[in-house]
């Protein structure tokens, strides 16, 4: 059953501006689901729709089984994190988690068991009594982080928490938002830019590019598996090399690259798509060709080496002891279980065989 | 590192030059205002004259309606600074935070308000006020001096709302505020320093206004404190002492209201400026 349903939703602001575009999504109680894109995809707008900060256009959002299209935030029974922790300056830590419990008129003894509870579990007991500006960011954004988890809401509202700290605290906290959904086990909403947040923190990932959700899955599907190159390249660091040319009779060729191809994928122009943890200098799998090592980053536990395949440019993630230096030429090869084929153009859509047509993708 | 003692020096003596230029005519009428009689001119330059008497100031309070002006001026200062406060912290959220039809435009006029010298409203707003029967009364007066400060006063207060990020309103009304609330709750006790900024600017227009005062105002019962002082100049006499202790008292109510809130004065000027 589906806890938190949006249907045909969409954003059109007063300028003409589509931010969400026809925005379908089922989520289960207990689900950790992540909304991933650039910038401007909607992701962020989404999010704010949920929590009845931004009106709705077309469509309808339901928390429970109730419509809350019309409803206020404050009714909605959600919690949300801001990405600028937004706490209230003139309030205390303490009274800054007491504020929503306050207004909702609940015992003074239950407002306090609830505050040590959660101060404990962040723990932040020692920060109460102190106000957000004498804290740093690490810390107000557990107080914020806190005053979610004392209103014990049916749904956590997370927008971009974490792009505000620095990189070491980002995968901390990181760890600590996982482990506070495995605790909780709310359901939980979570916008943010970085695929890596996405890819751990979520149970499904949903990814978003020009007001339009592309694909819903598991991290391991997605990355298996995406529906078009604008996911194949988004998730993924470094991101997936493409490589433009076109199939003919199963074979993929363009200048520099021919290698064999599924007979079942259809004819004409095409993307060869390739992950750089799939392209290797030992021998196996398909050989690509002669690639010309352009630079070579050597990043201690592994080494990025980036080449030119004629006229086209990529990148492998090799061993660390990856011998080879700028200017030399080495022969790639690829895992060829590991291929993807897509249409031409930025948002090609996949190409399927005729054995992906009926399993992985049958979803999609 | 530390400055040239001669620079010190230098400035220091600079900035006694010009607080000497500022304070001296304020000693000079708290110096007349001590003096016995009615004297003007005196050849005397000791700030406190050898026979000094608050005649004067007893004067004032006894053979002078000094305290009915005193209190027609708080009355009607104090309810200007109130509506202006009331009204500006409302009027100003709206045109920081909604987007309506309209709001650019009324913006433009609010400013526009500005552009036109105070006493090229006098001749209208006298009219408007004459034709509403409102001659002569307080409420004609409040009018007057809200009309005049009040564009300026939403102005500052949208200015002060913009610097508030509107995501904390937003955590207020997840967190169970209506919009009223999270407005009154949250955002209201973050611009206390621009409410500040307005309450004074509206307090002076009031107080220390004469023209329209002397328009609206008609009878010596009704005047307040500059019109009252105004009345101690007559064409053949002037009763300088009276002048002059008049003048002091009327700006000690101004002193104090600047001094007391100063603090918030100092933050609210610099609020912005910072990065949070």
């Amino acid at each position: 059953m589906s806890f938190l349903r949006l249907s045909d939703l969409d954003k059109v602001y007063p300028n003409g501006f589509r931010a969400v575009n026809q925005a379908n999504l089922e989520i289960r109680e207990g689900e950790f689901v992540v909304l991933v894109g650039p910038s401007g995809c909607g992701k962020t707008t989404t999010l704010r729709m949920i929590a009845g900060l931004e009106e709705i256009s077309e469509g309808s959002i339901e928390i429970d089984g109730t419509v809350v299209n019309e409803m206020a935030p404050a009714d909605r029974d959600i919690a949300m994190v801001f990405q600028n922790y937004a706490l209230y300056p003139h309030m205390s830590n303490r009274e800054n988690l007491a504020f929503g419990l306050k207004l909702r008129r609940m015992p003074k003894d239950e407002i306090e068991r609830r505050i040590t509870e959660a101060a404990r579990s962040l723990s932040i007991e020692h920060l109460l009594d102190r106000r957000p500006r004498e804290l740093s960011g690490g810390q107000r954004q557990r107080i914020a982080l806190g005053r979610a988890i004392v209103r014990d809401p049916k749904v956590f509202l997370f927008d971009e928490p974490l792009s505000n700290l620095d990189a070491k605290l980002r995968v901390q906290m990181r760890t600590e938002i996982a482990r506070l959904h495995k605790r909780l086990k709310t359901t939980m909403v979570y916008v943010t830019h970085d695929q890596v947040e996405a890819m751990t923190l979520g149970d499904r990932i949903v990814v978003m590019k020009d007001g339009v959700i592309q694909q819903v899955d598991s991290p391991m599907n997605l990355y298996d598996s995406p529906v078009n190159r604008f996911v194949a390249g988004f998730i993924g660091s470094p991101a997936m090399n493409f490589f433009e040319g076109s199939l003919v009779r199963g074979r993929f060729s363009c200048e520099g690259i021919a290698c064999p191809a599924d007979e079942s994928l259809p004819e004409g122009p095409a993307v060869l798509g390739i992950r750089p943890e799939d392209l290797q200098v030992q021998p196996g799998g398909a050989c690509l060709g002669e690639a010309e090592l352009e630079v070579v980053e050597h990043m201690g536990h592994e080494t990025m080496a980036y080449f030119r395949l004629g006229t086209q440019t990529g990148v492998a993630r090799l061993s660390a002891d990856f011998p080879g230096r700028p200017g030399e030429a080495v022969t790639l090869y690829a895992r060829s279980s590991s291929w993807h084929f897509f249409a031409p153009g930025e948002g090609g859509a996949r190409l399927l065989t005729e054995e992906t047509k009926t399993t992985g993708n049958a979803e999609a | 590192m530390r400055e040239p003692r001669l620079l010190t020096a230098v400035r220091h003596l600079v900035l006694l030059l010009f607080v000497g230029i500022a304070v001296y005519p304020v000693l000079n009428v708290l110096s007349i205002s001590l003096r016995p009689g009615n004297r003007l001119r005196s050849t005397d330059l000791s700030l406190i004259p050898d026979n000094a008497t608050i005649a004067s100031y007893v004067q004032l309070f006894t053979e002078q309606p000094f305290l009915t002006w005193l209190g027609n001026s708080l009355l009607v200062s104090v309810l200007v600074t109130l509506t202006g406060v009331v009204l500006a912290s409302v009027g100003g959220y709206a045109f920081s935070r909604f987007r309506f039809v309209g709001r650019e435009f009324s913006m433009l006029a609010i400013l526009t308000t500005q552009m036109f010298p105070a006493t090229m409203l006098l001749l209208p707003l006298y009219i408007l006020i004459a034709k509403l029967h409102l001659v002569n009364t307080f409420i004609g007066l409040m009018i007057f001096y809200t009309a005049t400060a009040l564009p300026f006063c939403v102005w500052q207060m949208k200015g002060f709302y913009d610097t508030i990020p509107p995501s904390l309103e937003e955590a207020a009304r997840i967190d169970g505020c209506s919009r009223f609330q999270a407005f009154r709750l949250v955002i209201l006790p973050l611009a206390l320093p621009g409410l500040v900024i307005t309450a004074l600017f509206s307090f002076m227009t009031a107080w220390s206004e004469y023209i329209v005062a002397a328009q609206v105002l008609q009878e010596r019962e009704m005047f307040t404190l500059p019109l009252g002082l105004k009345s101690f100049q007559a064409s053949m006499s002037t009763e300088w002492g009276l002048y002059a202790a008049a003048s002091i008292l009327v700006s000690i109510p101004v002193v104090i209201v600047f001094v007391s809130l100063s603090r918030y004065l100092v933050s609210g000027l610099t609020l912005g400026s910072v990065k949070e």
